[in-house]
């Protein structure tokens, strides 16, 4: 907390410093907007920071300022000589506060309601004397100074940086001049040692630049306790991310924009307890908070379910406050009316509150983001939250990255995207042309291949086959294979932006130095895949023109497999879930036919007539989302991409018709009549089990359960004879079922003989009614 | 004070650049290529660890672009917050302007007319005046 407020007390120092210059310039015209804004956005930024701490004085004060400061971009009242003496007095008075904090010294508080006095309209037409609120003299006490850091500019760690760069670059130079001449061991030594040391100070330095955005997030809990206490609110916070690196400066500039989102969402979005509960939500409401680097971004995004913006009510206000006319807002998307909250002045809540509700957060936190060449977007939905996502550049930031070379230059590629690197003269690896476009088949995926030295209009100096593939995966995009002359090696590269000229290429994020000082490229996989898809669209319209749209047909992917015997089948690949080997025991004809339980579902067993002589059966689980079916195969033969040009099946069965698969016969599964047949009869001969009525815990805990493994329900007591019954306590009743499985209440089995089972034991339940269920079907 | 004039020699004919403007006379280590840069980009290179964006003053007026390119005279200018160097084909001096520019009467040739301020008097010479930012936006500038 000490530290915090250090913090806050030298940020509110140079925040003044850098004001001084404004409330001059404002003093002189008291109708400069900007300034005024500039003014506005000090005292509110001070409020909030003193909310957070335990600083009444100041926070009356700022408080008090920024409803004055207020009124006035709103209008509401005009400034004249007395009003604009009385909000610098309340400056002033910050500013003592603030040294007097510093310096630990007391400061009398009694002028503070003077001060406060002079701003209300009465004081200012009654009473333009400023003389009563001229600034007090300021005193240079001696500051405290047990202060465990210290603030340095960002400049100087720049500074700092290229300074260690270029002491690199001259141990390089050094490292070749030695080389050429007679070796001297001692001078050996002492060069690698000096090499020892500029790596570490590197090291260092670099570091100083990172930092964890976990030291931001860890302020959060305790704000959003606070607040919420404050607000008569529960919430839950959700923290994600926090490893996430950032470069220092980069999370200074979004410290704030976060504490205003997060303050708003509590304040504004999330609903009281009441509200949520008949909405019929949760009463404490979630609020997540999640970092992650994505691409050549860092993303982080801050979700509420509270009640969403209310898009009506923003353009109303912006219709009231003349931000827009009339045909305008008529005109406006929901999405439009929604990014309204992001103008400035405007608020959608009723009451000002002490939190947030002078609509002064969202431009600011907009104007902070962009500033740092950052996005920030929101996205609400009505009645279930908001998601807000602010996205800033990775540049100035350390990355890990790959180098690789194409037509005789070194390029860096993020790690971040790459997937996977291959040989692309690989067994699992085959490459085609179609025209002008080449797409890449790796391990039955097929990708589009972008060769890097094509794209850049490099000589290709290598054979295709010696090529290497680099498999990318950029943020929000599809992977595709880009083929490369050489993989070098991993490196940690300082990324620094590259100049407007040379990022018009499209295809760049921007620039490093190697080792050897020489400038490195870095390469933006996302601007790579826009580029070569341009390429690819172009080259496939090209292709499809003369030959009509005959090849155009949709492909879907199939698995193709082996059936038990011998046979080749496809099934479309989304149909199956998943495939798995399960032990034989699993399988059993019980009720009319084959059926694997598997975990604690039994499933019908399509794709061999009795359960097989191995020990092991593999099997492909088919969902249809609801249904779900397992179908007996030997082996996978390949996934590919494939438009069938089918033979239908001479009668409805399990395959709806054979195609030719590279000369082969595959027959392809008619997943419908399957669904229509197994699942549809796994319904009607459901086995029974007969339950105790008139419990409650049995009718609604351990019924759901049963049913959910396929039983149909009977009440004991009834003369049903059942597959299975299930007794809670006390007597049995053998004759009535095949097979019986006992509960009890107590965790601890009644004595030697107990062979009843706790009834929170769910995996001894569950298999009790696995193993009474073979008993049953002997 | 009067302004400083640097006079260097652009596609053969010998101009003014404001020095206010100039960092530096450097010589490139080492020029490595930006393929799918701007055209006029001759690539990139490395003074004391900054990376800069090397344009080639001759192609930036499409006053043609022989694919060597001379590394000797290169003028460090920063410019809208990137470091850029303009090779030009070589740099005379350093004079003081003694009026301020005038207004061009004179045609000129491809390309100068979209970089050049005016004429100025520097030393002995009345010499085409160049605005070095004019220069780095290249051709495009105008297309766009």
């Amino acid at each position: 907390m000490e530290d915090l407020i250090d913090d806050f007390l030298a940020e509110t120092r140079d925040m003044l410093q850098a004001l001084a210059g404004a409330i001059v310039a404002w003093e002189a015209d008291p109708d400069d907007r900007e300034r005024l804004d500039e003014i506005f956005r000090f005292v509110h930024t001070v409020k909030g920071n003193c909310g957070f701490f335990d600083l009444p004085r100041l926070k009356q004060l700022s408080h008090a300022a920024e409803d004055v400061l207020a009124d006035l971009r709103a209008g509401r009242r005009t400034p004249d000589s007395a009003l604009v003496s009385a909000v610098l007095g309340i400056i002033d008075r910050i500013g003592e506060l603030v040294l007097a904090l510093e310096t630990g010294e007391a400061l009398a508080s009694e002028d503070d309601e003077q001060l406060i006095a002079a701003l209300s309209e009465e004081a200012s037409q009654a009473a333009p004397d400023v003389a009563a609120v001229a600034p007090a003299e300021r005193r240079e006490g001696e500051r405290r100074t047990a202060v465990r850091s210290i603030r340095l500019s960002v400049d100087l760690l720049d500074h700092m940086m290229s300074g260690v760069s270029d002491a690199v670059l001259a141990r390089n130079e050094l490292s070749r001049r030695l080389r050429d001449m007679p070796r001297d061991v001692a001078v050996e030594a002492a060069f690698e040692r000096m090499s020892g040391c500029i790596a570490e100070i590197r090291d260092a330095i670099t570091r100083t630049r990172m930092q964890r955005i976990d030291s931001l997030f860890s302020a959060l809990p305790r704000m959003v306790r606070d607040l919420s206490t404050e607000l008569g609110k529960q919430v839950l916070l959700d923290l994600d991310g926090g490893d996430v690196e950032l470069d220092r400066e980069m999370l200074e500039m979004i410290r704030d924009p976060l504490t205003h989102i997060i303050r708003n969402a509590i304040d504004h979005g999330l609903e009281p307890p009441a509200d949520r509960a008949a909405a019929g939500k949760a009463p404490a409401g979630r609020l997540a908070v999640a970092a992650r680097q994505s691409g050549n971004q860092i993303l982080i995004e801050i979700c509420d379910d509270g009640r969403g913006i209310d898009g009506a009510a923003l353009v109303r206000k912006a219709l009231a406050l003349g931000l827009i006319d009339t045909a305008r807002a008529e005109n406006l998307t929901p999405a439009q009316r929604v990014d309204l909250i992001f103008s400035a002045g405007l608020s959608t809540a009723g009451a000002v509150t002490a939190i947030s509700g002078r609509g002064v957060g969202m431009d600011v936190v907009r104007a902070n983001v962009e500033r740092i060449g950052g996005l920030i977007d929101v996205e609400s939905r009505p009645g279930l939250g908001v998601r807000l996502s602010i996205r800033v550049p990775l540049t100035l930031t350390i990355i890990s990255a790959l180098t690789v070379s194409a037509g005789g230059q070194v390029f860096a590629i993020p790690r971040s995207a790459i997937d996977e690197i291959l040989r692309a003269s690989g067994d699992s690896v085959r490459m085609e042309g179609v025209g002008d476009a080449n797409l890449a088949t790796v391990r039955g995926r097929r990708m589009p291949l972008v060769t890097l030295s094509g794209l850049l209009g490099l000589p290709a100096d290598t054979e295709s086959e010696a090529r290497k593939l680099v498999l990318l995966k950029p943020a929000g995009g599809d992977l595709y294979a880009l083929a490369v002359d050489a993989v070098h090696d991993h490196e940690e590269l300082v990324v620094k932006p590259a100049s407007p000229l040379v990022m018009a290429a499209g295809v760049y994020a921007g620039t490093t130095l190697a080792d050897d000082g020489r400038p490195v490229l870095v390469l933006d996989p996302g601007g790579i895949a826009k580029a070569a898809q341009l390429h690819f669209e172009a080259a496939e319209a090209e292709r499809l023109r003369p030959e009509a749209v005959v090849d155009a047909v949709a492909e879907t992917p199939m698995l193709l497999f082996r059936t038990l015997d011998g046979g080749a089948r496809a099934v479309p690949v989304p149909l199956v879930e998943r495939i798995e080997d399960v032990a034989v025991e699993a399988v059993r004809f019980s009720a009319g036919m084959l059926r694997v339980a598997l975990g604690e579902r039994i499933v019908p067993l399509a794709g061999c007539a009795a359960p097989p002589d191995a020990a092991k059966l593999r099997i492909l689980r088919l969902t249809d989302g609801v249904a779900e079916l397992a179908y007996a195969f030997a082996e996978v033969i390949d996934i590919r991409a494939l438009s069938l040009n089918l033979s239908p099946a001479s009668a409805p069965g399990e395959v709806a018709g054979v195609a030719l698969v590279d000369g082969r016969q595959v027959e392809l599964l008619d997943v419908h009549w399957l669904f229509a047949t197994f699942a549809q009869a796994g319904g009607d001969d459901r086995p029974t089990c007969a339950l105790p009525t008139g419990d409650p815990w049995i009718d609604n805990m351990l019924r759901p359960l049963i049913e959910s493994l396929g039983y149909a329900i009977v009440s004991a007591g009834d003369d049903v004879v059942a597959d299975i019954a299930i007794e809670a306590s006390g007597e049995s009743d053998p004759d009535r079922a095949a097979a019986v499985v006992r509960l009890r209440n107590d965790p601890q089995p009644a004595g030697e003989g107990d062979d009843s089972i706790y009834r929170y034991d769910r995996a001894a339940l569950l298999s009790a009614l696995h193993a009474a269920r073979r008993r049953a079907h002997g | 004070m009067a302004d400083l004039l640097l006079i260097v020699r652009i596609a053969g004919r010998r101009v003014a650049l404001p020095a206010s403007q100039v960092e530096g006379v450097v010589e490139l280590d080492g020029l490595t290529p930006a393929p799918g840069a701007a055209p006029h980009v001759a690539g990139l290179s490395s003074l004391r660890s900054r990376v800069l964006t090397v344009v080639d003053a001759a192609a930036a007026l499409d006053a043609g672009q022989n694919g060597a390119h001379d590394l000797t005279h290169a003028i460090v200018v920063p410019s809208g917050g990137h470091p850029y160097v303009l090779l030009v084909d070589d740099v005379e001096d350093v004079v003081e302007a003694s009026a301020a520019p005038v207004q061009i009467t004179a045609p000129l040739g491809t390309g100068w007319n979209r970089v050049a301020l005016g004429m100025i008097d520097a030393g002995d010479d009345l010499l085409l005046f160049v605005d070095p930012h004019a220069l780095i936006a290249g051709p495009a500038a105008v297309h766009v």
